[in-house]
């Protein structure tokens, strides 16, 4: 029995000695680096510090002297960079204030192009038709007459999209697909004014619930025959081409549709 | 207050309306293909078809009837009549009501049925046009004349269609009258001759005797006036075709040509040449009194009225080149109207007023060609080795001309066709005469 005991004990920690031994996280344990990190730190601040005043020199070696201490006494990092903190910002941040002022007084113009430079590149980069109108107020609050005018299309632009419920993609798509079904009545006069306009009631899926000419009664006028016949044509062209390609969703937006049918572009050549 | 309130309800609905306001798109390009069209033939009984193969010696007069419709609506470019083979509904039920289900099954978009029938030794020809898409009748018309007017219904129906669907005037109810040419270059036989514009019910008016030229009609259809040579000396004619009536315009002392009614038919402008100078006269056709309308020492020829009978335009070699020229009808105000490279001719003004249709040599090579009134928008529609003399139809949409070819020494290997050619460009077309022709001149529209 105390054989047992012993022969027990003796595996267990031979089990434990090789554990420490050959796992990696157990080997890991022991090392550190803070000193590392402290010595960065002192390199950081040598640099900062020379082009500045004689008087920032007193500070500086106030400093020294307390980063030496702190490495000596091996304070761990953090302590390090609050003290750097508070000791160094002070003259670095009225510098950087009396420069600012420095250069605008000097280069306002230069100024100017920076500030529209990155109005330009923010809108490139935020490419959001839901984040033109904020952006265009930024650049109103910044920027000249120039910039101004660029923002007032966008922002008609902006509120043409949401009157108009189409995107572009979208309404190209619904062009495409009628100007394959549409067949223009050759024998038109060019030079007479060949626009018809048909009102559309959709379903969802595009097919059409009614169709009205806007412009009937020019139909029944007479000498009005050309018209007659350009209408029919895009009844003709809407009957073959439903159901329309319509977008998948915002149905309330497109579910009355107005095609205005314009020949002029075609027939003139 | 209640103005307030008022103005408060206009915003709102000011407001909710631009919010909701109509989506448009605009459509401003299509696909210029022809328009399919399914002519179905006419539907006749046994006894009809019977009495036609009795009297006139024709086979199913209905199928002949659709045949002429068909046919016209091809050379037109518009229209692309469909394969009879792919019809799934017979005559008589389609006539009577259309399963459009089935003509939009093979891409009818229009649809022709009508019926024929023999009655008291006359022909009643009845047609509907049906928009097929739409599932509606577009035009119904019936038609009663002798059997043997049956082309002549085809040729009216066709122009009923074409105008019910491209909303100007047809020109297939016409005649084209054009000098019949046989035998080698060096031995031509002229003479003059009158078709239907599908090239059908071809007669000769002259012999061929005396050498004939530039035959044009007058408003009515009734008149021709031609140049001839009569004991070698050219001079306008007059020609009654229902008469047979010859006589010679005016008694000039010298060679008259190049003879062109007035819009009203009661003037004749032509050409008078005498000591090398040529110049525009005209003559009254009531009273015989003849007026001198250029007076210039240059070669003025081909004159054309305008439409309104308002303006001329001739060419003339006044610049130093042949060139077309615009002046009033008194023969005032003369205004060059082509600066263009190359030598231009035979003006015709268009039966609309709005283009002038020409001739123009440049680099050897002839063109026929269109411009507007004041000249400009010339369009060269065809080139050729050589062309010349084009005619409007009379909806001045489509031109006729002719076309030589080249021979040898010995005048062998020539030949002279018609051509048709539309204000596109695209749709030309030879039209088919018995012998080689050459002059050709659209009649207006008979049934006018």
């Amino acid at each position: 029995m105390p054989q047992n005991l012993i022969l027990s004990f003796f595996f267990h920690i031979s089990v434990i000695l090789i554990a420490l031994v050959t796992l990696p996280f157990v080997a890991k344990k022991p090392i550190d680096i803070p000193p590392l990190v402290s010595v960065e730190l002192i390199q950081i601040t040598d640099k900062t510090n020379i082009p500045f005043a004689p008087k920032a020199k007193k500070i500086i070696e106030k400093v020294k002297k307390k980063k030496e201490k702190l490495v000596s006494d091996q304070a761990p990092p953090k302590k390090v960079k609050k003290e750097k903190s508070e000791t160094i910002p002070l003259p670095d941040q009225e510098i950087e204030k009396i420069k600012k002022i420095e250069t605008e007084k000097q280069n306002p113009i230069l100024d100017d192009n920076k500030a529209k430079q990155v109005s330009e590149f923010e809108k490139k980069e935020l490419f959001d038709p839901n984040n033109i109108a904020a952006l265009i107020d930024k650049s109103k609050e910044n920027f000249a007459e120039t910039t101004a005018k660029k923002d007032e299309i966008t922002q008609s632009q902006d509120q043409s999209m949401k009157l108009l419920g189409l995107t572009l993609s979208e309404e190209d798509a619904l062009k495409a697909q009628i100007f394959g079904c549409w067949s223009i009545p050759l024998g038109l006069p060019y030079n007479d004014n060949l626009l018809v306009r048909i009102k559309l009631k959709l379903k969802p899926d595009g097919t059409v619930i009614k169709s009205e000419i806007l412009d009937h009664a020019r139909m029944n006028k007479p000498g009005q025959g050309f018209y007659k016949v350009l209408a029919e044509s895009a009844l003709r062209a809407i009957q073959i081409c439903q159901p329309l390609r319509v977008p998948t969703t915002g149905y309330e937006k497109w579910k009355d549709l107005q095609l205005n049918f314009d020949a002029r572009e075609m027939l003139e050549g | 207050m209640y103005k307030i309130k008022l103005i408060s309800l206009l915003i709102v609905i000011f407001l909710t309306s631009n919010v909701h306001a109509l989506i448009e798109v605009d459509i401003t390009r299509g696909n210029l293909n022809p328009l399919p069209i399914a002519v179905s033939a006419l539907h006749s009984d046994n006894e009809t078809n019977d009495k036609f193969k009795k009297d006139i010696k024709i086979d199913n007069i209905g199928d002949k009837i659709s045949s002429v419709i068909e046919n016209n609506l091809r050379t037109t470019g518009l229209f692309n009549p469909l394969e009879k083979k792919a019809f799934l509904q017979k005559p008589d039920v389609a006539h009577l009501k259309p399963r459009f289900e089935d003509w939009s099954l093979i891409k009818a978009q229009a649809l022709i049925t009508g019926k024929v029938e023999f009655k008291d030794d006359k022909v009643r020809v009845e047609f509907r046009l049906w928009d097929v898409l739409a599932a509606r009748e577009m035009l119904a018309l019936a038609f009663t004349t002798v059997p043997n007017n049956w082309r002549r219904i085809g040729h009216i129906i066709s122009d009923k269609i074409y105008e019910r669907l491209t909303g100007e005037k047809g020109y297939f109810d016409t005649r084209i009258i054009y000098v019949s040419e046989k035998g080698p270059k060096t031995k031509r036989i002229k003479k003059l001759a009158i078709m239907d514009q599908d090239g059908f019910n071809t007669k000769y008016l002259t012999l061929g005797n005396e050498l004939v030229l530039t035959p044009r009609f007058n408003p009515t259809n009734q008149m021709i006036t031609y140049l001839s040579y009569f004991k070698n000396l050219p001079r306008v004619y007059l020609l009654d075709i229902e008469t047979g009536i010859q006589e010679v315009v005016g008694d000039f002392a010298g060679m008259t040509f190049a003879p062109r009614f007035s819009p009203d038919g009661k003037k004749i402008i032509m050409s008078f040449a005498k000591d090398g100078n040529s110049d525009i006269y005209t003559m009254d056709l009531e009273n015989r009194i003849v007026e001198r309308i250029t007076n210039h020492p240059s070669i003025d020829t081909s004159p054309s009225y305008s439409p309104n009978g308002k303006y001329i335009t001739f060419n003339s070699d006044r610049s130093g080149y042949q060139q077309i020229y615009v002046m009033k009808s008194d023969g005032s105000n003369v205004k060059r109207v082509t600066f263009g490279n190359g030598l231009y001719g035979t003006p015709v003004w268009s039966p609309r007023g709005d283009l002038i249709a020409f001739t123009k040599l440049h680099k050897g090579k002839f063109y026929i060609g269109v411009m507007r009134t004041d000249g400009k928008g010339e369009r060269l529609l065809t080139e050729n080795y050589y062309q010349e003399a084009p005619s409007w139809s009379p909806n001045g949409r489509v031109l006729i001309f002719y076309r030589e070819t080249k021979s040898n020494s010995e005048g062998e290997g020539f030949s002279a066709t018609l051509w048709s050619i539309d204000l596109t460009g695209y749709n030309e077309r030879q039209v088919i005469t018995e012998t080689d022709a050459s002059d050709p001149s659209w009649s207006s529209l008979l049934n006018n």
